[in-house]
């Protein structure tokens, strides 16, 4: 245990125990400081960074006029390989955006101590990751003026739209999750912009004013807001539940060879968790080193999410496990030869990055120096996410290479189309986000001196001793 | 039984197609035929080449046997007409839906393009218009006023050529007679150089297609996943060589 006097010295603490007082020998306002600082003070490194974003999501918005105005000839795709890197990139981003739920609102609910830092940049990734998705179903229509198709509107020919088809499901769910998580996202944000508002002017306190709402901070006002908290953190666990298992349903339920299975739902789910958490802790990472967050996203913080990760990633080789060895000893030819693609074929590149990729970094995150180590957590993080994408690449690409008429096989080439595309969402991706986390305080201040609260220092005599107190 | 309040025809039939492998040399006026009735667009060599032709009709080829002993196998293989279409349910927009004919009946224009149904079918014939189809003069002049020229983003396949069931139905019935067998011919079935391709009425079974349907070399594409063709293929055996 430290001594009184070295604490009173701010000593770089080093063991996470002591770390967790780093913010106890803060006040209120030096914390307001600490989170204002990074969002008002802009390098130049970060306005290179927004124009190398931008410039991506220009070039892949032309690409994207480009399919407009030539058609969907302009992707790689074919008869049979009719989806690809865009369903591909789909799921990805659907998947991604489970981890900011997952963290928010399940260690919500858990009095998970270790979110409090973290929820806001987990809520804006899932907010961001799913426009991102949204963005696909558009864009793989090629004419995309006639979405509004698939939406149920009353009119004067009495077209309606077809809900036995799991795309309606899509819809319906990425459209309820986006609303559930954005209001999520902005319910915990009303008192944050409250204390920014009063701490800035100019243009930010216009905006800032508006943003909350006029909250004062009453215990009236604090009394509803947790309320209401506890009710989304309920409500939307089973949105996030289904918004995956209706993805995994757009393969599943057709009689497709490789995609028709029942394991999907929960695989994908537990997928989407896995890539989800991971895009998380090396997102988290990065931002930490761009605003110099070091003293609210420490290395415990960094290993309970390390933790998790390692967890979801068992979870998903279990997952995946279950659904291989029933297809192995199913032995239905086009399966069968499906498996030899992967394993021997011209899709063993991939089948073999996707489970080094994946199962790697569970050994690695093993070992605590990986997890409280930011430049080795990043690199196990990202890595899963590579396999996650080759994962979901093999589901939808490879599986459609493959058909119960072996005339109708055929191969995918991608496209500079495509890849521009998909490269734009993954800038626009990281632009909104550094664009959000210059506007809005990424660590979510209130969480944080709600959670000081639990670990302060307490004067017994003449010592100062850090206590643990049980808070809701 | 059913009737079309729009059309006033009585409707008590399942339209069956049946493909005589034995006969099939695999020519490929079938597919000529189906283009030109159909308005079906040529994608030119160098989509075709990458699986982007938009043949109706697909003459599967097979390769049977070691050299020297090869022989080629032909499967002409068009829309299943399915009872059970697993096209069908996927469709977000009703483009493709089952109509009382047991027909999966293609709504052009109401395709919005999302490619669902070409992946849900197991026997891929659903093509789709990658770019806008061309028809360079002089095709403009043939083409068909009873079919819709498809745009591109558009899902199409067989529909065993349904405006010449319409046209055939009305015909008769303005003539206040019953359809006689073998009348309506489908424009494959109507080329067919070796009439390896008989249409007709499964429910009458005195037609010749259903008499054919009961043949002991009669089978089914893909039986196990139920969804109950109505393409019947007759076994081919040894004359395809």
């Amino acid at each position: 245990m430290s001594e009184p006097d070295h604490l009173a010295h701010e000593t770089p603490q080093t063991t996470p125990h002591d770390e967790r007082l780093l913010l106890a020998l803060r006040t209120d306002s030096e914390i307001n400081q600490a989170v204002l600082q990074p969002m008002l003070k802009t390098g130049k490194w970060f306005w290179m960074l927004v124009s190398i974003l931008s410039l991506i999501v220009a070039w892949g918005v032309y690409a994207w006029g480009y399919l407009i105005y030539w058609g969907i000839g302009v992707t790689g795709k074919n008869r049979p390989v009719y989806w690809t890197l865009f369903i591909t990139t789909f799921v990805f981003w659907v998947g991604i955006s489970h981890a900011g739920t997952m963290i928010s609102a399940v260690l919500r609910l858990l009095k998970a101590d270790w979110r409090r830092p973290i929820t806001r940049g987990a809520e804006a990734m899932t907010a961001f990751a799913l426009m991102m998705a949204a963005l696909y179903p558009l864009i793989h229509l090629g004419r995309v003026w006639k979405f509004y198709w698939m939406i149920p509107y009353p009119n004067n020919r009495f077209m309606w739209t077809n809900f036995q088809s799991p795309l309606i499901w899509d819809l319906v769910a990425i459209f309820t999750y986006l609303i559930g998580s954005s209001l999520y996202l902005y319910l915990a944000l009303i008192p944050d912009m409250a204390m920014a508002r009063d701490h800035v002017d100019s243009w930010r306190y216009k905006l800032y004013r508006v943003l909350a709402l006029g909250w004062r901070g009453t215990e009236g006002e604090w009394h509803k807001l947790h309320r209401a908290l506890g009710i989304f953190s309920v409500a939307i666990i089973p949105i996030f539940l289904s918004v995956h298992s209706i993805v995994s349903w757009d393969f599943a339920v057709t009689v497709q060879p490789g995609w028709h299975s029942t394991i999907f739902a929960p695989y994908f789910v537990i997928g989407a968790i896995y890539s989800g958490l991971s895009a998380l802790a090396s997102i988290l990472v990065m931002v930490r080193r761009g605003m110099r967050l070091q003293e609210f996203l420490r290395s415990e913080h960094f290993n309970a999410l390390g933790k998790l990760v390692m967890v979801a990633g068992m979870a998903w080789v279990y997952f995946w496990f279950a659904g291989f060895i029933v297809e192995w000893y199913g032995n239905d030819p086009v399966v069968r030869e499906m498996i030899h693609e992967e394993i021997a074929g011209h899709l063993a590149p991939f089948f073999y990055l996707q489970m080094s990729a994946n199962v790697i970094p569970i050994v690695l995150l093993v070992f605590k120096r990986v997890r409280t180590t930011p430049a080795l957590l990043l690199a196990s993080t990202l890595l899963v996410n590579v396999g996650m994408y080759t994962e979901r690449a093999l589901i939808v690409i490879g599986s459609l290479q493959r058909n119960d008429l072996p005339f109708n096989w055929g191969s995918y080439r991608p496209t500079w189309v495509e890849i521009s595309i998909v490269a734009m969402t993954f800038a626009g991706f990281a632009l909104l986000y550094i664009l959000f986390s210059r506007i809005i305080p990424f660590v979510p201040v209130w969480e944080i001196k709600e959670g000081r609260l639990r670990y302060t220092l307490r004067r017994i005599g003449r010592l100062l001793v850090p206590t643990a107190a049980e808070i809701d | 039984m059913a009737t079309d309040a729009n059309l006033s025809v009585e409707i008590n039939r399942r339209w069956l197609l049946v493909v005589d492998l034995d006969r099939c040399t695999g020519c490929q006026a079938c597919v000529v035929a189906c283009h030109a009735e159909n308005n079906v667009p040529v994608v030119g060599e160098k989509q075709a080449a990458y699986g982007r032709w938009m043949h109706w009709i697909i003459i599967q080829r097979y390769w049977e046997g070691e050299y020297p002993n090869v022989k080629a196998r032909f499967m002409p293989v068009m829309c299943q007409q399915c009872t059970e279409a697993p096209c069908e349910p996927v469709c977000p927009v009703f483009a493709t839906y089952h109509n009382a004919e047991g027909l999966n009946a293609q709504i052009y224009n109401r395709c919005i393009g999302t490619r669902f149904c070409g992946n849900a079918c197991p026997y891929k014939t659903r093509t789709y218009n990658w770019f806008q189809p061309g028809f360079p003069e002089p095709l403009t002049e043939q083409l068909n006023p009873d079919v819709t020229v498809r745009t591109r983003g558009i899902m199409e396949k067989c529909t065993f050529c349904i405006q010449r069931i319409r046209r055939t139905e009305i015909d008769s019935q303005t003539e206040g007679r019953l359809l006689t067998d073998g009348e309506i011919q489908p424009a494959c079935v109507q080329t067919c150089p070796t009439n390896a391709l008989v249409f007709g009425d499964l429910d009458d079974p005195d037609s010749r297609a259903s008499q054919l349907a009961r043949s002991h070399r009669s089978f089914r594409l893909l039986p196990q996943l139920g969804t109950d063709p109505g393409v019947i293929y007759l076994k081919g055996g040894e004359t395809n060589v």
